[in-house]
């Protein structure tokens, strides 16, 4: 059981308050969306989570452990696995390559200078490949491939890692439709088969009420409501910040 | 019936390998205020960008007051009266509010109400308090007024709107709103990009809704208000 | 203070206020110059390697023009604005003509696209004014000098110290009073949304460098009295415009007048304290300066250059049958002195050996997405140290061979240390600042390194003397290096070099420390080179501080440009055809610099994949 606790998260830039007070708990077997008009903070929440920006104040514990102030690679290290907004594999490298990678940071074995790094973890490379449904174009450029399916290299990207705590930033923009469903069907399978915790950002609606166990709602940096989909749907705040403009 | 002011047909667009846009379809016509709807990532804003010509696109027809825009860089379009705000408002902020109005002048146009500083002074109270000031010392009100007066300086005849309310406090955005009635009442022809339904049936004619890149409902802003079915299928939550 | 001073405290203290002076005037060139390239670079993000180039013809045609009609003040004065507005009128012809096409391409790109430039322009120059150097009249009206505290100080420098305040006051007053100025400042800060704004950016540009080019041009004009007009001017002052840009802070007026101030004292005061380094302590000033103020000194964050635009998205091939094309290439060219005369042996020499020098580039460039401007640092590096341990101790040629690795790899150690830190455009900057450092210890170390003469004699030993026996041995060498380089680069350290480069975002989130890997990058390569550079040494038997110039620098990219970045047989390939032309091509005419000035503009222009890209692109369509 791993839980990812967020207190009172601050963040401004140049004096405007872009996340402001943020508090929520991840555990095991959530899959917690993230969800607010453009330029609520979603990102910035994101980023201060996985180390990317330093929050003013506040603080993020994994299982009793600070994460605030270590560099992205540390808190990767401990656990907390990220997908990106904007796509970001390795484009130079085949798709297979690209799991690979992370398998090779995992072990410690980035800095071999002599084994072809191709040969190496290929397998399991592949297996998690097979999990996502991309096995087949294992051997395909990453730089080449059709959005969706980067989408889902980053998901093996991610798994590769084993976390216990997995954030996707917008895990399905750019998709089609059903490519998104299915998608997020599969994370939920991962979230239930290995006791993950996922906190996911989403403009589609039909995937945040379909598959997530709980949702957050962030307007202007701060959290107006968190609850079961059906609660938040039901919440007149929510609807205001979606519909009206005007609270 | 006269040619619309603006004809998209069949509007697409990519950004880097994604294509963000895939058979947008739209008019506006002389006078019109028509609200581009739809949830965020709907593509609205890349919409917008298109038909300035700020990303890679392509189009069956792009028509502008009886032009072919759709080879025209930026600059051209600006050139014709087409007036684009920015929904991230990206004023110079090193440059003061008289300086950055600067940049925005065009020649004046027929057809399009003539602008001067002293005009849009009148019309934004805020700014002319201001004008000496840098953009880096403005609220994030102040900087979508001067945003809007700025592409004002060009004598459009068509405003390319981008979220205009977005991130406003309520009294902004009831301005905003009052500056977007005032303008369409001088003669402007506005296409506004909106998630925020109470702004859009506030200022709007006719909505256009478009959901992943594609159009999906077109009608007057009374018929969306009337329509629960639409409304919940491509804005609600 | 009262009259009764004695001349013991008065010497120094009119000495010294004469030097700082002296300073002053430097200072108000470089600004001159230098206020010319950061405008360039604000608007078009474009670092112009040509700039040096515009202060030089400036001079030349200032020159011509103070000889014709300088006898009177209104000659001499409309002789240089003269001189200015003809350099404004070439720089707005190199917008159209090259710049313009080069706005979305990686810096790479640009700098080499406009150091072709740089070539192409010295053999014009030398065409048209001959290869002399000219010493121009004296400014009319100021060519006596006044007395300052009792030593005398040249009027005409006078004249330039105020010349510098003045130019920046009216370039604040174009800048701020007129719409031109107004748009620009705008097209510096967002480019799209001026353009959005009806703003033609093509044009603007092209005033832009019609401008800063009339600058370097007026910057060129006003030497004229002061020193000879010389073909070596474009580059020594392109790097000091560097210098101040850079630690201004890029882009900056106001940054670019406070670092010249700061570099010409530096300059003034370095030649008492350290007379063999005044160079090097430029160029540490700006190291310290980037290290503690990473922008320079009045640049800001969000001014920071584009870093090259992710435009490598096939996969590093190792092409089919690579091992097997390999071996028998190698076999070939083992074989190759049982038939090969003693020159074409030489020429293999060099070619080897140039292609390990190209292959240690590339694994920056290829693999790590770095641009180095100062790869030749460790390549000389590498040569002095074998020199030297021949020269200064006698040392036989296995030790002084294993000697020229070790030097280079921790000159490069340090080096790295640097330069790492920053990305993109400042990066190539950096290294040519350590390349510079390097260079001009080997140029100003005279009791060392003999200077500009060189160090001669450094032969192998008589067993390995026979060319044949040579070239073995640098095959073997290199081959042997080669191949390792080929390891490293599909081992998981060239995967994760990779991976820095192509998303350090996505690297860093995935356990990957891209600044180590970097670092460590830089070490490989620059040992690589250096080994290259002691076989470089006993080849040719003598060593010169051209080694580890500018020039040299840029043959080596050159070589990795013609190849093709993202092959690992590339820079082999260009290593080859670069070194046949160079030596077939080039060496039959005199003007081999616009030879290859006008073949790096093409390389840039139209063969931007290098030449295994380009037939590998043709394989695949077939």
């Amino acid at each position: 059981m791993s839980e990812l606790v967020v207190r009172d998260l601050q963040r401004s830039f140049g004096g405007v308050q872009a996340v402001g007070g943020v508090s929520f708990t991840l555990r095991s077997g959530d899959l917690l969306a993230l969800i607010g008009p453009n330029g609520a903070g979603k990102s910035t929440c994101f980023n201060l989570l996985n180390g990317q920006l330093k929050p003013d104040s506040g603080s993020v514990r994994l299982d009793g452990t600070e994460l605030v102030g270590l560099p992205p690679r540390r808190i990767w290290a401990l656990g907390v696995g990220r997908t990106f907004q904007i796509t970001a594999t390795f484009a130079s490298m085949t798709v297979a390559e690209n799991v690979q990678m992370v398998l090779l940071s995992r072990a410690r074995r980035l800095f071999g200078l002599w084994r072809p790094a191709a040969a190496q973890f290929r397998e399991p490379a592949l297996a998690l490949l097979e999990r996502v449904g991309m096995a087949t174009q294992a051997d395909r450029p990453c730089g080449v491939l059709a959005y969706g399916d980067v989408k889902r290299v980053e998901l093996a990207m991610a798994l590769a890692s084993a976390p216990t705590v997995l954030l996707m930033d917008e895990p399905t923009a750019g998709m089609a439709p059903a490519e998104r469903l299915a998608l997020m069907a599969l994370t939920a399978e991962l979230v239930r088969e290995r006791g993950l915790a996922v906190l996911f950002t989403e403009h589609d609606m039909d995937v945040v009420f379909g598959h997530a166990t709980r949702v957050l709602v962030l307007d202007r940096g701060r959290l107006i409501a968190e609850g079961s989909p059906d609660q938040v749907r039901a919440d007149p705040r929510v609807q205001s910040v979606y519909l009206g403009g005007e609270a | 019936m006269s040619e619309p002011l603006l004809t998209v047909d069949g509007l697409q667009a990519w950004y880097g390998r994604a294509h963000i846009l895939d058979g947008i379809a739209l008019t506006v016509g002389r006078g019109e205020v028509v609200a581009l709807m739809g949830r965020n990532g709907a593509g609205k804003t890349t919409t917008l960008k298109a038909i300035m010509g700020l990303v890679e696109r392509r189009a069956a027809t792009l028509r502008f007051d009886g032009r072919d825009l759709s080879a025209l860089p930026a600059h051209r379009v600006a050139r014709l009266g087409v007036g684009y705000v920015p929904e991230d408002r990206r004023i110079f902020a090193d440059l003061t509010v008289e300086e950055n109005l600067e940049v925005g002048r065009q020649p004046p146009r027929p057809g399009a109400p003539a602008w001067t500083p002293e005009k849009l002074f009148a019309l934004f109270p805020n700014l002319a308090e201001m004008r000496g000031r840098r953009g880096t010392r403005m609220s994030g009100g102040e900087q979508q007024m001067l945003t809007l007066a700025r592409t004002l300086m060009g004598n459009p005849s068509l405003l390319l709107l981008d979220e205009p309310s977005e991130g406003l406090a309520p009294l902004i955005v009831r301005q905003m709103a009052e500056a977007v009635r005032r303008l369409k009442a001088e003669g402007l022809s506005v296409l506004l990009s909106e998630q925020s339904l109470s702004f859009a049936s506030a200022v709007a004619d006719r909505a256009c809704v478009i959901e992943t890149g594609r159009p999906r409902w077109t009608g007057t802003m009374a018929e969306l208000m009337a329509d629960d079915g639409v409304r919940a299928a491509y804005l609600a939550v | 203070m009262g009259a009764k001073v004695s001349t013991e405290t008065t010497r120094p203290m009119s000495f010294l206020l004469v030097q700082a002076l002296s300073g002053l005037a430097t200072a108000a060139t470089l600004f001159l110059v230098s206020s010319g390239l950061t405008i360039v670079f604000g608007v078009t993000r474009i670092v112009n390697f040509a700039h040096g180039s515009f202060y030089m013809v400036g001079a030349y045609a200032g020159w011509s023009l103070i000889e014709r009609f300088g006898g009177s003040p209104a000659g001499f004065w409309g002789s240089v604005a003269a001189a200015a507005l003809a350099m404004g009128a070439l720089g707005a012809a190199m917008e159209i003509g090259l710049l313009r096409r080069l706005y979305r391409s990686p810096e790479l790109f640009q700098l080499l696209g406009t150091f072709g430039v740089v070539l192409v322009v010295q053999d014009l120059t030398a065409w048209t004014w001959g290869p002399e150097d000219l010493l121009g009249r004296r400014a009319p009206g100021l060519k006596g000098s006044i007395d300052i505290l009792d030593q005398p100080f040249p009027l005409y420098d006078l004249v330039l110290i105020g010349l510098g305040p003045l130019v920046l006051g009216l370039l604040w007053l174009l800048f701020n009073r007129t719409r031109w100025g107004t748009l620009v400042r705008a097209a510096t800060q967002d480019r799209e949304m001026t353009s959005a704004l009806g703003v033609d950016p093509a044009r603007l540009f092209t005033g832009v460098l019609f401008l800063g080019c009339a600058l370097a041009g007026l910057g060129g004009a006003l030497q004229v009295p002061r020193e000879a007009v010389t073909l070596q001017m474009d580059m020594a002052i392109v790097v000091e415009a560097f210098v101040v840009v850079v630690v201004g802070g890029m882009g900056s007026l106001t940054g670019a007048f406070l670092a010249s101030l700061l570099i010409g004292q530096l300059q003034a005061f370095g030649i008492l304290v350290f007379p063999q380094i005044t160079l090097v302590l430029v160029f540490l000033f700006m190291a310290v300066v980037l290290v503690l103020r990473p922008h320079g000194l009045l640049g800001r964050a969000d001014e920071v250059p584009p870093t090259a635009p992710a435009t490598v998205t096939v996969p590093l091939s190792a092409g089919r049958h690579a091992g097997t094309w390999a071996l028998a290439l190698l076999a070939i060219l083992a074989a190759a002195p049982l038939v090969a005369g003693d020159y074409a042996l030489i020429l293999l020499t060099e070619v080897v050996i140039l292609a390990l020098f190209a292959a240690s580039l590339h694994l920056l460039i290829g693999l790590g997405g770095l641009v180095s401007f100062g790869h030749a640092a460790w390549f000389g590096l590498g040569a002095y140290g074998s020199a030297l341990l021949v020269k200064h101790l006698g040392a036989p040629m296995p030790l002084a061979l294993a000697g020229a690795p070790v030097l280079a790899g921790l000159g490069a150690l340090v080096a790295g240390w640097f330069c790492v830190r920053r990305s993109g455009l400042y990066f190539a900057m950096l290294t040519l600042a350590f390349a510079q450092i390097a260079w001009s210890i080997t140029f100003q170390w005279y009791a060392v390194t003999g200077g500009d003469n060189g160090i001669l004699g450094v032969w192998p030993p008589a067993w390995a003397a026979g060319k044949a026996t040579y070239y073995w041995l640098t095959l073997a060498l290199c081959g042997g290096t080669l191949w390792l380089l080929r390891r490293a680069a599909f081992a998981p350290f060239g995967y994760a070099l990779r991976a820095g480069r192509d998303s350090g975002l996505r690297a860093e989130s995935v356990g990957i420390d891209t600044r180590r890997f970097q670092w460590m990058a830089f070490v490989l390569a620059g040992t690589a080179a250096g080994l290259a550079g002691g076989l470089y040494a006993f080849a040719k038997g003598s060593v010169f501080p051209t080694l580890l110039a500018v020039p040299q620098s840029v043959d080596a990219l050159v070589m990795v440009l013609m190849g093709g970045i993202q092959t690992v047989a590339g820079p082999l390939a260009g290593a080859v055809v670069f070194h046949l032309l160079e030596s077939e091509v080039m060496s039959l005419t005199d003007w081999w610099r616009l030879v290859l000035g006008l073949i790096i503009v093409a390389l840039v222009l139209v063969f931007p994949r290098g030449i295994v890209g380009f037939l590998s692109g043709i394989g695949r369509r077939a």
